[in-house]
């Protein structure tokens, strides 16, 4: 039974999807009620099964848990199991996504379909942080396309057909590249099983591919395959464009699992196969990396600064907020690691929370341009209150959870590359820049908008989805090792094997 | 002769005595009024004779002096051809009888073409390969021109027959030269012929042999019939068209190159990687404008078989066993889709300009839906199981050290999902304005319904066809 667990928690959601799609008729009131109840209880009770799972893990066992294994076909397995990296991707998803479900309660068009992708959805995104299998892990990753695409494109604002264009197009192209370094590792590695690919060698002489000589030979090929992926995925800039447009145009519940835990499926990606399989590759690149995500952090954030939509800014401030991430990644210490996926948790509730206070004042006003609003706090003080406090959040004001996250990032940067270092850290300053300009925009001030004058303050359906995204990010900024404790052995075997992987005269001095 | 012979190409024999039984029931009887029934009964004797080939014995036996082989990669290919012709068929039967299309030789010339595709995967011997080719060449050209007071109808057909004419005349010059310097017309003699070096005349021959199969399989850039002749067909004939032909066709060229020239990959190798990246990009590109959806399946199709030639290119076991998959796949979904082109009408009239998709998903959710899956599963989006034949012919490729090809597959197949993704735009997002109508006879609905089915469902064992596969290949190339 314990084996099961993570097959029961994948595909729970995916059951519940099945029962809409097939026995739920008509589309009334009370069967659109009905959809959302169900779709609620079955994401809360998936919530409730995987906290018994992160209960029963061991978080000093760095190897996997919960394995479950069958033969599948094609020679391949199916193969489910969480380590101290994936269980709290999953924990994230599965706690998201009731508040997901809930906050999408007043959607009248087609709420049966927008109940089952989203459903749908879940099953794809545990299904991704929990395979083991390379090829499982794939069918997982590409197949989240399509309920995404769905969402943006049915449900979307008015460019949704060219957002949805971009966000599938353009992650396709990186996963198929995936995919072909996938089936190249198969051939090498003569498995497709992540646990055997994690401690198998990959050929790392120098190799010369059309004429250029390749350093870190076969592991920097698959290492830039998966790049492509991964980093589209993130997104990293300058492959980030798809994010601004995808955002903007997704419903709101669309928004808030793009940015929460879609774009963690990158990050997750680079520490699962990217860091261990590859470490030479990885060693090679990450210099680039690094300064690609310092250009990412000071440049979307200047960016976001000139925007007038909402949405817009905090995807951009999102793109920036990942380039934390994969700083903190590529720095490949343990405060590096550490920092970015606490960052990577934290930013799955601050900008979730984000998307849905703009949701909020969208739900009432139906624009999301920032000079419509102005003067809120005389009719929201509530309203006021919240959008405040996650404004913070995301500038990474000491106490919430996104200063835990950037502070062990930039250390983690500090001590393998100061430069980038340092130009990551003009990029908190902007962050705040941005932030409290929004805020000051949207919240303060006199009302003066005649529009505004009718606007009503959160009701209790609203509250109630905010105060469980308050409390965690309140409970992780001040009590950091509720993630620092389950993910730090793991980290530290990490971080070891591949220190430990690299020549000892280093493939980066090949490179200078 | 002995009664070996004889029993070995029964079932081919079988089909060819019922056509030509059923062609005088129907010349003496009342003519159209039995063409349903005819359908249905050839249809039937599809299945139980697909049934026949696939229970019986294993092993492989080369029965009239060497002209005819029966082994398990023929078995595998007549199963296929045999399913999906018996499946087109019956969902065409409702469409042409309300269209007063449906003729009683309609389903004899099928018949009569499925047994030359049953003749060409089982040629040992160049004579075979050009007799059972031409017999069904010969019958699709009729059929094309099914629709007698069309001018589209008559123009595919004739467009078809002339082309068609030209690569049957490249193929045999390059037969006649294959055998002028081998000496031999049987597949066997060529072998042990190449085996001590290929001389520039054989090669010639190969690659003029090799031009006239890919236009049977409208591999780029022999396929400039394909758009149009499936544009001017009735849509039944169509679906016909896209589906057991193309395999037939594509047996063919496995057993051609493997059978006859299989010691020298080296030779046709480059070529069929060739027209593998050339018909995947051009399929590819080319879809990306089309209105029509009857012309965007014919780019698609062209797109697919570049997909499927990757596997014949890579020259190993498993690359056959990766064609075979993909073809199998690919019929599947064709069958479906076909289906689907099938009931689309306005005011009765058949219609198959994408834009009358418009909002579909409104009007038919379930159709939409089973769609939608469709096309996701012909882009190669997982878990369809139209991902797993990519998956299976781009491994192929990587396992034979042409990473090259299956990183053009990748890109190809990239650029491929966006015009996919727009039927789906127009039945999901499309404009304001009303859809067309889908009336669909029972069987239509089942068919599409099942395939659907079957591409979510594959994810799980792929429904067991990988074992028959891999016996079927390995009988081939070992």
């Amino acid at each position: 039974m314990e084996n099961q667990l993570l097959s029961i928690i994948t595909f729970l959601p995916l059951v519940a999807a099945i029962i809409l799609a097939l026995f739920m008729r008509g589309d009334d009131a009370a069967a659109r009620q009905g959809a959302k109840w169900l779709a609620l209880f079955t994401t809360s009770a998936t919530f409730v099964i995987s906290l018994f799972v992160l209960l029963r893990f061991d978080p000093s066992n760095t190897g996997f848990q919960f394995v479950e294994e069958r033969e599948w076909i094609l020679g391949l397995t199916y193969k489910m199991g969480v380590d101290g990296i994936s269980i709290l991707f999953v924990m994230l998803t599965t706690f998201l996504m009731p508040i997901t479900i809930y906050a999408c309660w007043n959607v009248e068009t087609r709420v049966k379909e927008y109940m089952i992708a989203f459903l749908v959805l879940e099953t794809l995104m545990l299904g991704v942080f929990c395979a083991l299998d390379l090829v499982l892990f794939y069918l997982f990753f590409e197949a989240g396309l399509i309920p995404m695409f769905l969402i943006i494109g049915i449900w979307g604002g008015k460019e949704r057909i060219y957002a949805a264009f971009k966000f599938f197009l353009y992650t396709f192209l990186g996963s198929v590249l995936m995919l072909v370094a996938m089936i190249a590792m198969y051939f090498d590695a003569g498995t497709t099983d992540i646990v055997d690919l994690l401690v198998h060698d990959f050929g790392s002489e120098t190799i010369s591919v059309l004429g250029f000589h390749v350093v870190g030979g076969s592991q920097t090929m698959l290492f830039l395959a998966f790049f492509a992926s991964f980093a589209v995925k993130m997104p990293m800039w300058p492959v980030h464009t798809w994010l601004p447009d995808a955002h903007v145009q997704a419903p709101t519940a669309g928004s808030v699992v793009l940015a929460a835990i879609l774009l963690k499926m990158g990050g997750y990606g680079f520490l699962r196969f990217s860091l261990p399989m590859f470490p030479v590759g990885s060693d090679v690149m990450a210099p680039l990396v690094l300064w690609m995500s310092a250009i990412a952090i000071v440049y979307t954030s200047l960016v976001a600064l000139a925007q007038t939509d909402m949405k817009k800014l905090i995807a951009y401030s999102s793109v920036a907020h990942m380039g934390f991430v994969t700083m903190g990644i590529f720095s490949v210490n343990q405060q590096g690691v550490d920092g970015a996926i606490f960052q990577m948790i934290s930013h799955g509730f601050i900008s979730g929370a984000l998307f849905l206070c703009v949701g909020v004042i969208y739900d009432r006003m139906h624009t999301r341009e920032i000079a419509a609003y102005g003067g809120l706090v005389n009719r929201m003080p509530s309203y006021a209150l919240v959008f405040m406090f996650f404004t913070m959040a995301n500038v990474g004001l000491p106490g919430t959870s996104g200063f835990v996250g950037e502070f062990l990032t930039l250390m983690g940067v500090f001590q393998v590359n100061t430069w980038v270092a340092a130009v990551a850290a003009t990029g908190v300053i902007l962050s705040a820049a941005y932030a409290l300009w929004l805020y000051r925009r949207v919240v303060f001030g006199d009302l003066i908008k005649e529009a505004l004058r009718s606007i009503t303050d959160m009701d209790r359906r609203e509250k109630v989805i905010f105060a469980p995204l308050i409390a965690m990010t309140l409970i992780l900024g001040v009590y950091p090792s509720l993630v620092t404790d389950i993910i730090g052995p793991s980290v530290t075997a990490l971080v070891s094997d591949y220190t430990a992987a690299l020549p000892a005269d280093g493939a980066q001095v090949a490179l200078h | 002769m002995t009664s070996v012979d004889f029993q070995t190409l029964l079932p081919e024999i079988l089909l060819s005595g019922y056509a030509l039984a059923a062609l005088m029931f129907g010349v003496y009887t009342t003519k159209d009024k039995m063409a349903v029934a005819l359908v249905w009964a050839t249809a039937g004797l599809f299945v139980a004779l697909a049934l026949y080939i696939g229970v019986r014995g294993t092993g492989e036996r080369l029965v009239f002096n060497g002209l005819f082989v029966d082994d398990p990669f023929a078995r595998f290919a007549k199963v296929t051809i045999l399913l999906s012709a018996a499946a087109v068929l019956v969902m065409g039967q409702d469409y042409m009888s309300r269209r007063d299309l449906l003729r009683f030789e309609y389903p004899i010339l099928v018949a009569l073409s499925v047994v030359g595709m049953m003749v060409m995967v089982s040629a040992a011997d160049l004579m075979t390969l050009y007799m059972g080719l031409e017999l069904q060449s010969l019958a699709l050209y009729v059929v094309a021109s099914l629709r007698r007071d069309s001018a589209k109808s008559s123009e595919a057909g004739l467009k078809y027959f002339v082309l068609g004419a030209l690569s049957s005349g490249l193929l045999l010059y390059g037969a006649s030269l294959v055998y002028g310097y081998a000496g031999t017309t049987q597949f066997a003699g060529i072998l042990s012929t190449v085996q001590d070096g290929v001389p520039l005349g054989l090669l010639f021959g190969l690659v003029f042999m090799l031009a006239g199969l890919a236009f049977k399989v409208s591999a780029a850039p022999f396929h400039m019939w394909t758009p149009d002749v499936y544009e001017g067909s009735p849509t039944p004939v169509t679906a016909f068209f896209a589906t057991a032909p193309k395999v037939a066709a594509m047996a063919l060229i496995a057993r051609l190159v493997q059978d006859a020239f299989g010691g020298v990959p080296g030779q046709w190798g480059q070529v069929l990687a060739g027209l593998a990246v050339a018909s995947m990009a051009l399929g590819a590109v080319a879809a990306i404008g089309q209105k029509d959806i009857k012309r965007l399946m014919a780019y698609s199709s062209i797109a697919h078989m570049g997909y499927a030639l990757i596997g014949v290119a890579v020259g190993t076991a498993y690359g056959i066993q990766a064609t075979l998959i993909y073809m199998a796949i690919y019929v599947t979904m064709n069958i479906g889709t076909f289906a689907f082109i099938l009931s689309l009408e306005r005011n009765g009239r058949p219609v198959s300009d994408i834009a009358s998709l418009n909002q579909f998903a409104k009007a038919e959710p379930l159709k939409a839906l089973a769609m939608l899956v469709l096309l996701f599963s012909l882009a190669g989006v997982p878990p369809m199981l139209g991902f797993f034949g990519k998956f299976y012919v781009l491994k192929a490729a990587v396992d034979a050290g042409m990473t090259w090809l299956a990183l053009v597959g990748a890109v190809a197949s990239v650029i491929g999902a966006f015009y996919y993704l727009r039927l789906v735009y127009f039945m999901y997002f499309g404009a304001e304005q009303e859809p067309a109508e889908s009336r669909m006879a029972p069987v239509q609905w089942v068919m599409l319904m099942a395939v659907a089915a079957i591409m979510v469902l594959g994810v799980i064992n792929l429904f067991g066809i990988e074992g028959p596969a891999k016996i079927a290949a390995d009988a081939l190339v070992l």
